[in-house]
Parts: structure tokens; C-alpha cells; sequence
């Protein structure tokens, strides 16, 4: 039968309930309904630097928006166009402002203890999203096809090969490179960056220090 | 106490934060690029090199074919020709193996210059060089490489006569192909992506020209090298970290400064993923304070005991 009925009983059938169902109770279990998006935070939720991992975020899509419209113009696009190259103006400082509101965040949260209460893991998704982001941005660095792009690359190359990652990663291959900076790194980091954001979510902001939940 | 004072809570609108912060970023983000723009320094191509700098660019081939120039002894990835950095007793470069391979007198002077046609000349240099044993290659290349090297400005046409072979004859030829714009599409590797600039940067790389230009906008090594970006821009001011050894002993004067650089900044970066297990330096916050200035107006309310 493929009837609906039939559909709902294969869900819930003697060998437990199907894939998708399990999933969609795994999330629901993870960031319950009302906790993802909720209209009031603790009371003590009341400092300027609450606004910095916001800030980071909406960096991190203006980022994405405006590389996005770079590498749709090609790679000759921002250094034959007044657009492309305000275009590329905008994707830098987007990138700057960025990282400055990443890692006045992460100072934020190392002040602040942010790993205390079972939030270790929201921490470290939170390092491996600046450490990927370095290479995100390094290799856009190496892909700007101008002196900038030829020195750091043929200066990166010296470290990188010292501990064999050379060998598999060649910076001096602009194409190559692009790869890595439009599709590969933006997915990784984006990836942890929804996780991290969960976690944010499913254990809440960590309370002041000396004040912790039980004490 | 606490249980109270920390369930206590005020309204909170995420969505609307985020939007907002979005709009500011935005238009900050658009403000900074109409004010301040970017740095865009044309390429180097090797046309350009050769103009420029035409004593550099045959200087480089002489020592790409007497197998003296930094590529022809760099080791792996690229040849066997030398162990690379070491870490201890670990050898990662050379573990890594040759996996871009690149015979610097051949892929980068003798194949490009063999696609030069019309010149009896070159051919018959290129004849000599290709029928001479590797020692004869390397004694001819070096005593012209030497050569160069006590002319004034490294300048061929003032080089002492000396037992050369093709070598003079193959550099000149060089020379002018790279001046013509052929160096660059002979060099350049065709493939799906395309783009690969590997043979060509090594080669640029081999000289002094691209150094040279780097250090003038103060881009070299002990310079805080690439965290900078040419012109007034703030550049890669994240790699702060990294770069700064590279101005310090031992790594400053090491030659495997890259390696312990790296293994540096790896164990340095596990530290930081690992802050919350690691015993006193997960407790540094309370100690510092900050925290206080944080979350004032929470103490304020309910001091801390």
C-alpha cells in the first residue's frame, strides 16, 4: 500500500520508527520548541559584548553575499570593472569587520569562562570556526591573481611544505585554491557554524561566574 | 541563592538583533569600501620581470641550470634533492613525498626555450646542452652563474670569458623570449582547472626581483610578511600570532624556522580548542576579573559572596 495510512504505519512499524522520523526527533530533542528563537534571556544577559557574536554572523553573510557576487564575476572581473573592484572592496572589508567582531567575541567568551556548564563543546566548535576561517580567508588572499596573491603564496608555500601539507595543498595554484576559498572552506565553516549556533541554543547562555546552575 | 537570581530574565528579541546587526554591518561594510577601497598592485608577469630586471632573469636561468637556485635544492614536494625542514627527528617534507614534480633546469629554461623555433642558434645550443653529460651541464652552468655573479650588476654582456659551453647562448635566448611575453604561456599548465601557476612562481620566486619589490612595501619575513597588505590596508592582522615568532630567536635565525613555526602554532591552537579541560588556564578568567566589568550590572545586584 502507499496510501497515506499505510505511509504513517511503516513509520512507526515493528522495527521502530523510519530515519526522518528519527531525525526530525533528534533536532526537536536538541533545540526543543521555544528555544531556538525565544523572546527573553536571563536577566544577566546585559552587556555590549552579548552583541559581538551576533555581529560576527551577520559579518559572516555579509561575507558570503558579497564573495558570492565576486566569484560570479570571474576572477579578471574586479580588476577590469570600477564595480568588481568596489565589489571586491566590499567583500574585504566585510572580511576585516569580521574577524574584528569574531575575535572580540571570542576574547568576550574566554573572559567570561563561556565553557563552564557542559558548554565545552560550543567552545571548541566556536576555535575550529576561527581557525577555519583563517584559511578561509588566507586562501582568498592567494587568489586575487595580483602581487599580493604571488607573494603570500610563494611565502606560504615555504611553511606549509616544512610539515608536508605542501605536498597536498599547493598554494601556488591559484585554481586550485579558488576551489578550496568559494566552495570547500565556506562549507566547512558554515557547517560548524550552524553547529556551534545549536549548541548556543541548546545550553543557553552561561550564567555569571560563582553562579553557576546547582551552586 | 543564585538559582533565583540567574532565572530571573528580560525580554530578548534574537531575530530582530540579527536584523538589525545585519543592516549595521552592511552598511559598514559598504562605507569602508566607498572610503577606504582595496589594494590591487598588478602581477608580476615574467615579461615584466625581464624588463625590468633583465640581469635577474638571466642570472635565475644560469642557476636553474647549474641546479643551484632555491627550487633546483628545495626538496619535496617538488624533487628529492635536499631532506627539507625537519622537526626534531621528523622529516615531514620529505615524508610527504614529490608529489609537484619539477626538474628546474629542464621545466623551467631548457622546455620553454624548446619551443622557440627559427633560430639555428639556440638550436644548436640546445643540441650541445642536451648531448653534454650532467657534469659537463653543471660545470659549464656554474662557471657562468659565478660568472655573472662578479660581473658589474650581474650584467652578461660584462661577463669574463670563460669556458661556458651553450650556457650564454641559452640564457640570452631566455632572456628574450621571457621579454617577448613567451616565458609566460610556455611556463603556464594547461589541465582541467588551468590556472596553475606552480613553475612560474618558482621560477619568479628563484630570483631576486619579486623579493626585492616585496621588501620595498614592507612584505618580507622579518617585516611581519604576509599578515601585511601592500598600500595602507589593514592587510591579515589575524595572523599576528604566527607571524611574530618569525621576528624572534631561536626561530629567526633557524632554518627550520617554518616547521617549529608551525608546530608552534599547532600546539599553540590545540590549546585553545582545548582551554575548557586544560587545569589552571580554564580558571585564568576568574582570576583576571574581566568577568566583573561583564556582568556589573548582574554583581550589582547580587553580589558575589
Amino acid at each position: 500500500m502507499t496510501t497515506a495510512q499505510g505511509g504513517m504505519a511503516r513509520v512507526s512499524g515493528p522495527s521502530g520508527p523510519s530515519w526522518t522520523a528519527r531525525f526530525r526527533g533528534r533536532v526537536a530533542r536538541t533545540v526543543p520548541p521555544g528555544q531556538a528563537l525565544p523572546d527573553r534571556q536571563p536577566a544577566y544577559v546585559a552587556s555590549a559584548i552579548y552583541v559581538f557574536g551576533v555581529l560576527t554572523l551577520a559579518a559572516f553573510v555579509v561575507v558570503l553575499v558579497t564573495g558570492g557576487v565576486l566569484a560570479i564575476g570571474g576572477s579578471v572581473w574586479w580588476h577590469t570593472s570600477g564595480l568588481g573592484h568596489f565589489t571586491n572592496s566590499t567583500h574585504l572589508w566585510s572580511v576585516e569587520l569580521f574577524f574584528a567582531f569574531m575575535v572580540i567575541h571570542l576574547w568576550g567568551k574566554f573572559f567570561m569562562a563561556a565553557w563552564r556548564g557542559k558548554r565545552a563543546l560550543t567552545w571548541m566548535t566556536g576555535v575550529v570556526c576561527f581557525l577555519g576561517s583563517i584559511g578561509t580567508a588566507f586562501t582568498g588572499y592567494l587568489v586575487q591573481s595580483n602581487f599580493d596573491s604571488q607573494w603570500i603564496s610563494t611565502q606560504a608555500k615555504d611553511g606549509l611544505n616544512s610539515v608536508g601539507v605542501g605536498a597536498f595543498f599547493n598554494v601556488l595554484n591559484p585554481a586550485q585554491m579558488l576551489l578550496w576559498h568559494v566552495v570547500l572552506l565556506p562549507v566547512v565553516v558554515g557547517i560548524i557554524t550552524v553547529l556551534h549556533l545549536v549548541l548556543v541554543r541548546r545550553h543557553g547562555v552561561v550564567p555569571p561566574i560563582g553562579e553557576e546552575e546547582g551552586a | 541563592m543564585t538559582a533565583i537570581a540567574t532565572k530571573a530574565t528580560r525580554p530578548y528579541d534574537l531575530v530582530k538583533e540579527f536584523v538589525i546587526a545585519l543592516a549595521v554591518v552592511a552598511l559598514l561594510t559598504v562605507g569602508l569600501a566607498a572610503v577606504f577601497s582595496s589594494p590591487d598592485e598588478k602581477a608580476i608577469t615574467l615579461q615584466s620581470w625581464a624588463t625590468s630586471a633583465p640581469n635577474d632573469v638571466v642570472a635565475t636561468a644560469a642557476a636553474e641550470l647549474a641546479g643551484t637556485s632555491t627550487s633546483a635544492g628545495y626538496g619535496g614536494p617538488y624533487n628529492t634533492n635536499a631532506v627539507g625542514q625537519t622537526l626534531g627527528p621528523l622529516k615531514l617534507q620529505k615524508w610527504a613525498g614529490v608529489t609537484t614534480p619539477v626538474d628546474s633546469a629542464n621545466d623551467l629554461v631548457i622546455k620553454p626555450l624548446s619551443q622557440l623555433q627559427g633560430s639555428p642558434l639556440l638550436s644548436l645550443a640546445l643540441a650541445t646542452w642536451r648531448n653534454a653529460s650532467p657534469d659537463e651541464q653543471t660545470k659549464w652552468a656554474t662557471a657562468y652563474s659565478d660568472a655573472l655573479g662578479k660581473a658589474p650588476d650581474g650584467n652578461p654582456s660584462a661577463v669574463a670569458r670563460g669556458s661556458y659551453g651553450p650556457v650564454p647562448v641559452l640564457t640570452t635566448a631566455y632572456l628574450q623570449q621571457a621579454q617577448a611575453g613567451g616565458l609566460d604561456g610556455a611556463l603556464a599548465e594547461p589541465g582541467f582547472y588551468g590556472g596553475n601557476s606552480t613553475k612560474s612562481l618558482l621560477l619568479l620566486a628563484d630570483g631576486t626581483y619579486l623579493e626585492d619589490q616585496a621588501r620595498a612595501r614592507n612584505l618580507g619575513g622579518d617585516q611581519w610578511g604576509m599578515m601585511n597588505e601592500t598600500g595602507n590596508y589593514p592587510g591579515q592582522p589575524w595572523l599576528w600570532l604566527y607571524t611574530f615568532w618569525y621576528q624572534v630567536p631561536p626561530f629567526n635565525t633557524s632554518d627550520n624556522a617554518d616547521a617549529q613555526v608551525w608546530a608552534l602554532m599547532a600546539l599553540l591552537s590545540l590549546g585553545l580548542l582545548l582551554l575548557p579541560f586544560i587545569p589552571g588556564l580554564r580558571s585564568l578568567p576568574k582570576y583576571l576579573g574581566v568577568y566583573r566589568i561583564i556582568w556589573r550590572r548582574h554583581y550589582r545586584a547580587h553580589p558575589l559572596r
